[in-house]
């Protein structure tokens, strides 16, 4: 409880931020940046080349490898960017202990839902059935 | 919470320096550029639903597929999509512009003003411009 009165500077600075996680987030996030831009390029010449097929024609193309690889590749690089660009917007909003922690919990898991259930898709439409 | 708090060496509570806050600056288009880039950011996050349903869609056989294509027809989806392409483009354009950032190069008012004008001309003159092209590709004016 009465730790804070002891704490040296290097103790506050192991704290690593308002998250815990210290500066390799920045990092990350200009990784997953540089990727997103050809990953993006590559989504929007895949969903043009979709539009007007068939149901059939959609399957066909989405479970192709080259094509499947893509979008795999922009699912789990968008998910992990968008987590923690979104870790980054509450932090900045949320300060209050219990809700920062309620809104950094949902983050988790509409990410996790949201990209698990698209690459599930993806490999359904690969491998079939 | 005393761990948020600043405090001097002897351990009293030192009084937090201030700043102007936000409405003090008149408004400028790089201010206002900033928080748009988070607000696409945003909208691009809870977009991520509509790849999910449209993928899902695909997996799940015919009828789900009409569905998810009968909405995405209709004025609200394509308004939906039209938003979505433009926020893309405009969080990517504006993206690109942070990395150039990050290499400590564009700083100056100029080179601000201009990297600003071109995010968001480009981010427009693009987003139509992908429209044609699907508006083409879906069979163009029958
Ligand atoms: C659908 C895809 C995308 C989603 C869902 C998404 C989501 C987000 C979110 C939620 C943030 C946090 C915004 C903030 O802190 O103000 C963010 C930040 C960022 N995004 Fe994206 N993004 C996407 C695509 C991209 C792409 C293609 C790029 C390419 C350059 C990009 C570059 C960036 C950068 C550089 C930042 C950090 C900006 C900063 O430091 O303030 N994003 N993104």
């Amino acid at each position: 409880m009465t730790e804070p009165m002891f704490r040296t500077p290097l103790r506050r600075v192991r704290g690593l931020g308002a998250a815990r996680s210290g500066t390799g987030h920045f990092w990350h996030q200009r990784v997953t940046s540089v990727a997103g831009v050809l990953l993006t390029v590559a989504l929007i010449v895949i969903v043009i080349s979709l539009l007007g097929r068939s149901h059939a024609a959609a399957v066909q193309i989405l479970g192709s490898p080259l094509i499947a690889i893509l979008m795999l590749l922009f699912i789990i690089n968008t998910a992990y960017h968008m987590w923690l660009g979104m870790q980054e917007i509450i932090l900045d909003y949320v300060h209050e202990d219990k809700w920062k922690f309620l809104a950094l919990m949902s983050n988790t898991f509409f990410v996790s839902v949201v990209g698990l259930a698209s690459a599930f898709a993806i490999l359904k439409l690969s491998f079939g059935v | 919470m005393a761990d948020y708090e600043a405090r001097t060496s002897s351990g009293a509570r030192r009084p937090r320096p201030i700043s102007p806050h936000l409405q003090i600056y008149r408004p400028m288009l790089t201010m206002v550029m900033s928080i748009v880039h988070r607000i696409t950011g945003s909208a691009l996050y809870f977009g991520m639903l509509l790849l999910a349903w449209w993928l899902i869609a695909a997996a799940s056989g015919p009828n789900a597929y009409a569905n998810v294509e009968w909405f995405m027809g209709s004025l609200i989806g394509q308004l939906i999509l039209f938003g979505y392409t433009w926020a893309l483009l405009h969080h990517m354009l504006g993206g690109i512009r942070h990395l150039v950032w990050d290499t400590l190069h564009g700083f100056d008012p100029a080179d601000r003003e201009w990297m600003t004008v071109a995010t968001l001309v480009g981010s427009i003159g693009l987003t139509v411009a992908l429209w044609v092209v699907g508006y083409l590709a879906m069979g163009g004016p029958r």
